[in-house]
C-alpha cells in the first residue's frame, strides 16, 4: 500500500497545529475532519491564554483573529434568588502584550486550516474516519467509509469522544463521572452595546464565571465571554451528576432557566439567539490519560484527555497546541529515523512531561476531587449569600449586631466539620 | 465521449441573504456551495465516460472562489477544469453568461454537454437552452435517464404525470433533473487530487468576445429590484406548566387567531 508521511484525524486546534508542523517540515500530511469545515463542530467556550502557545505556532500567532482581550474576570456566586458578584480588573492586561484572549473556533480554526493549507497539507473536511489499518501491533492508516489510505504515522486529534484511541485500545470505556456536558449559546450584540454594557474600551473584553444555584447542586457551572461582536453564554453541568438527580433535570433546561436569570439577562438583554450548541468535555484530569502512543500512532489534545479545570479556569486549547506541537515534533523524527514503533515514540509522552502540558496536568491532579465536593455549589453560595442579606437588611424591628449575625451564617454553614474537611481538601490543589 | 459539464457555484442555501440599499444589489454571506443539480450532471457523465471512456471537463464562469466548484468536480472525478474568469464577464444574465459559456465550450470537440437544469439561487433555467441555441445544438431538458450508443443518445423526461422518452443526435445538451442518480461523495484521493490540479483559465479576449458582449453590456435583462420574502411573524413561546400551556395554546387558535 502506498503510505502518505501522516494522516491527522481532526480538525481542531491538536490537529491542525500537528499539521501544521508536519507541513513545515515537509512531511506530506493529510487532514481529515468530521465537520463542514475545521472549527464547525467545535463548542469552545471561550478564551484562549496566548503565552503557553505562542511558542507552539511560532510567526503566525500574531496574526490570529481574535476577539477581544481579556481585561476583567468577573465572578458571580448565584443563590436561588440573591447573588453577589465579584469584579477583578488589571490596568496590566490592558496593554500589549495581553494575556489572553477571547476566541470562536469557528472563525480561528477556519484561519489556522488556511494557514495549514499555505503550508501543503491536505486539509479535508466531510470525512470521518471510521477505523484504523493495521500492520501486526502497528497501525499503518485509516479507513474513511470504503477507503483505505495508508500513513506511516496517525495522529488522533479527534476530541473529547476520541474514537480513534478507542479503535486503539489505548483509552478505557467512558465513565459518565469523567465527563461533563457543556451547553453554549452565542447572543449577536451591537460592538459597542458590548463595550458600554460590561465597561470596556474598544477591543477589550471580559471573562464571566457563573457559580452556585444555576447547576442545582450539581458540579458545573456557567460562563460568558465577550466577543466582538457576539457573546459566547454557556452552561458546564457534570454527567454523572445528572444522571444521579433524584428529580431529573435535562442539561437544556438548566440552559434555559441560566439564561434567564436576571444576573445573565442584564448581559444579554436584546441580543439575537445565533447559535446553540453543546458538547462533552472531559474532566477527569490526569486520571483520564489514555495511553498516548501506539505502534504508528500518537493522541493529542482533547482525544488525549488533555483538559484541566480549575474553577476558576478551564484550559484545554494551550494543551491542545502544545501537544499538537509536540506529536508533530516526534512524529517529525519518527519519520526521519524511519523508526515508527512504540518504542521510540514513547518519547512523546516525555516531551509531554517535560512541558506544561503533563506537569500542569500531574500538578493539578487533585483538582477535581476538590472541586467535585457538592458544597461549593450549594452550602458556600447560600453562605455568601446569606450573611450578605443579615448585613445589608433593615427591617421593623431590632437590628441584631452586624457581628452576631455574621457568626451565625458562619456557624450555620462553615464552622462545623464538612467546612474544616473542605478547607483541608484545598489544600490538595 | 468527451463530456463537458457547465457548473455554477452558488451561495450556500444557508447563507444569509441581505438586499443592499440601492435594491439592486445582494449582500451574500461567503458561504458557497455546488449547485445541487450541476452535480447530477457530472455524476451523470462520469457514469458516460465509465462506460464509453473519454474525458469529462468541467467549466465555470465566476469569481477566483468558482475554483471551489471545479475543484469539487475534480474531486468527483473529472478530468479537466476550465475557470471563465474576466471583470468583464461580471453581472451578465442568462443569455450573456450562455454566449461566453457555448465560446469556451467550443474551443474543442466533444459530444454532449451536461448541466444543471437550473441554479437555485435564481431559478431561471435559461442558461442550458440558450448554450444549446448559441451552438445549434438540440437541447433535452430536466432528464431522468440518459442512455449513449452509436452517436446518439436516449433520454427520459419527466411530464405532467408520467414520462417521455426522446432520442437525439449527439452532440446535444441535456439539463439534469433531480432523480437521475445519486452523485458520489469525492474520495479522499480524489481532493487530493483535485486540490493540487492546475485549472485552466480563460478571459473574454481567450474566447475572442468583447466586453460589449459580455457582463452586464452583453445582457438583455436588467435587475430592477429585489425585494425581500415577507417577514414570519416572530415565534411565540407560551411559558407554564406543559398542561396550562396547552390550554392557552388552544385559547390563542380559537379566540385569537380563530383558526380552530
Amino acid at each position: 500500500m502506498d503510505k502518505v508521511d501522516a494522516i491527522i484525524v481532526g480538525g481542531g486546534l491538536a490537529g491542525l497545529t500537528a499539521a501544521y508542523h508536519l507541513a513545515t517540515a515537509g512531511r506530506q500530511v493529510i487532514l481529515l475532519e468530521r465537520g463542514d469545515a475545521p472549527g464547525s463542530k467545535n463548542v469552545t467556550g471561550g478564551r484562549i491564554y496566548v503565552d503557553p502557545i505562542k511558542d507552539y505556532l511560532p510567526g503566525i500567532i500574531a496574526e490570529a483573529p481574535f476577539e477581544r482581550h481579556v481585561v476583567k474576570e468577573i465572578i458571580t456566586v448565584l443563590d436561588d434568588d440573591a447573588s453577589v458578584q465579584l469584579e477583578y480588573a488589571n490596568d496590566r492586561w490592558r496593554s500589549e502584550p495581553y494575556m489572553s484572549y477571547t476566541v470562536l473556533r469557528a472563525t480561528f480554526d477556519g484561519w489556522l486550516a488556511e494557514k495549514v493549507s499555505e503550508k501543503g497539507a491536505f486539509v479535508i473536511p466531510k470525512k470521518k474516519v471510521d477505523d484504523l489499518l493495521w500492520e501486526e501491533d502497528r497501525v499503518v492508516g485509516i479507513k474513511a467509509g470504503d477507503e483505505e489510505i495508508g500513513a506511516h504515522i496517525v495522529i488522533a486529534a479527534d476530541g473529547a469522544l476520541s474514537f480513534m484511541a478507542e479503535k486503539a485500545g489505548l483509552r478505557k470505556p467512558l465513565e459518565p463521572r469523567n465527563y461533563a456536558v457543556a451547553i453554549k449559546e452565542i447572543y449577536r450584540l451591537d460592538e459597542k452595546t458590548i463595550d458600554d454594557r460590561f465597561g470596556l474600551q474598544p477591543g477589550e473584553g471580559t471573562a464571566n464565571l457563573f457559580v452556585g444555584a444555576i447547576t442545582r447542586g450539581m458540579f458545573g457551572g456557567g460562563f460568558l465571554y465577550t466577543n466582538r461582536d457576539t457573546l459566547s453564554l454557556g452552561i458546564v453541568v457534570g454527567i454523572g451528576d445528572l444522571i444521579q438527580q433524584k428529580d431529573p433535570v435535562a442539561a437544556s433546561l438548566l440552559m434555559e432557566e441560566f439564561a434567564a436569570r436576571p444576573e445573565v439577562q442584564r448581559w444579554i438583554r436584546g441580543g439575537e439567539l445565533k447559535e446553540y450548541a453543546a458538547h462533552i468535555i472531559s474532566e477527569a484530569g490526569a486520571g483520564g490519560i489514555p495511553k498516548l502512543y501506539t505502534g504508528g500512532m500518537l493522541v493529542a489534545g482533547d482525544a488525549a484527555g488533555f483538559s484541566l479545570n480549575l474553577g476558576l479556569t478551564v484550559r484545554g486549547m494551550e494543551f491542545a497546541v502544545a501537544s499538537g506541537a509536540i506529536a508533530a515534533g516526534v512524529a517529525d523524527e519518527a519519520l526521519a529515523k524511519g523508526d515508527l514503533s512504540a518504542a521510540f515514540l514513547s518519547r512523546y509522552e516525555q516531551k509531554l512531561k517535560e512541558s506544561f502540558v503533563l506537569s500542569d496536568m500531574e500538578t493539578f491532579r487533585h483538582a477535581r476531587d476538590v472541586l467535585e465536593n457538592k458544597r461549593l455549589f450549594t452550602v458556600y453560595p447560600k453562605f455568601l449569600s446569606e450573611l450578605l442579606a443579615a448585613l445589608f437588611t433593615i427591617g421593623k424591628g431590632k437590628k441584631e449586631p452586624l457581628y452576631t449575625s455574621a457568626k451565625a451564617a458562619v456557624r450555620k454553614y462553615i464552622l462545623n466539620w464538612e467546612g474544616c474537611k473542605d478547607l483541608f481538601s484545598v489544600r490538595k490543589m | 465521449m468527451n463530456v463537458v459539464v457547465l457548473v455554477k457555484q452558488i451561495p450556500d442555501p444557508e447563507a444569509l441573504v441581505a438586499i443592499g440599499g440601492d435594491g439592486v444589489s445582494l449582500d451574500i454571506e461567503q458561504k458557497f456551495a455546488m449547485n445541487l443539480f450541476d452535480e447530477f450532471a457530472i455524476e451523470e457523465a462520469l457514469r458516460i465516460k465509465a462506460k464509453h471512456a473519454g474525458k469529462v471537463k468541467v467549466i465555470t464562469l465566476g469569481s477566483r472562489k468558482a475554483i471551489e466548484a471545479l475543484r469539487t468536480g475534480i474531486a468527483m472525478g473529472a478530468d479537466e477544469a476550465v475557470l471563465l474568469e474576466d471583470e468583464a464577464f461580471l453581472a451578465g444574465d442568462g443569455y450573456a453568461t450562455a454566449l461566453v459559456l457555448s465560446r469556451a465550450i467550443a474551443k474543442e470537440p466533444f459530444d454532449i454537454i451536461l448541466c444543471g437544469r437550473q441554479a437555485i439561487d435564481d431559478d431561471r433555467g435559461e442558461v442550458g437552452p440558450m448554450v444549446a441555441q448559441f451552438l445549434g445544438l438540440p437541447h433535452v431538458g430536466g432528464i431522468l435517464k440518459l442512455d449513449v450508443a452509436d452517436g446518439r443518445a436516449v433520454a427520459e423526461v419527466a411530464v405532467e404525470g408520467g414520462k417521455e422518452t426522446v432520442e437525439v443526435q449527439l452532440p446535444a445538451l441535456f439539463t439534469a433533473q433531480k432523480g437521475l442518480n445519486e452523485p458520489r461523495v469525492p474520495l479522499i484521493t480524489g481532493v487530493m487530487r483535485a486540490m493540487k490540479a492546475q485549472i485552466a483559465r480563460a478571459t473574454a479576449a481567450d474566447l475572442g468576445l468583447a466586453t460589449a458582449q459580455a457582463g452586464r453590456p452583453g445582457s438583455k435583462v436588467k435587475v430592477v429590484q429585489y425585494s425581500p420574502p415577507k417577514k414570519k411573524p416572530a415565534v411565540q413561546i407560551i411559558p407554564g406548566a406543559p398542561r396550562e400551556a396547552a390550554i392557552e395554546a388552544v385559547r390563542i387558535l380559537m379566540d385569537v387567531e380563530r383558526v380552530l
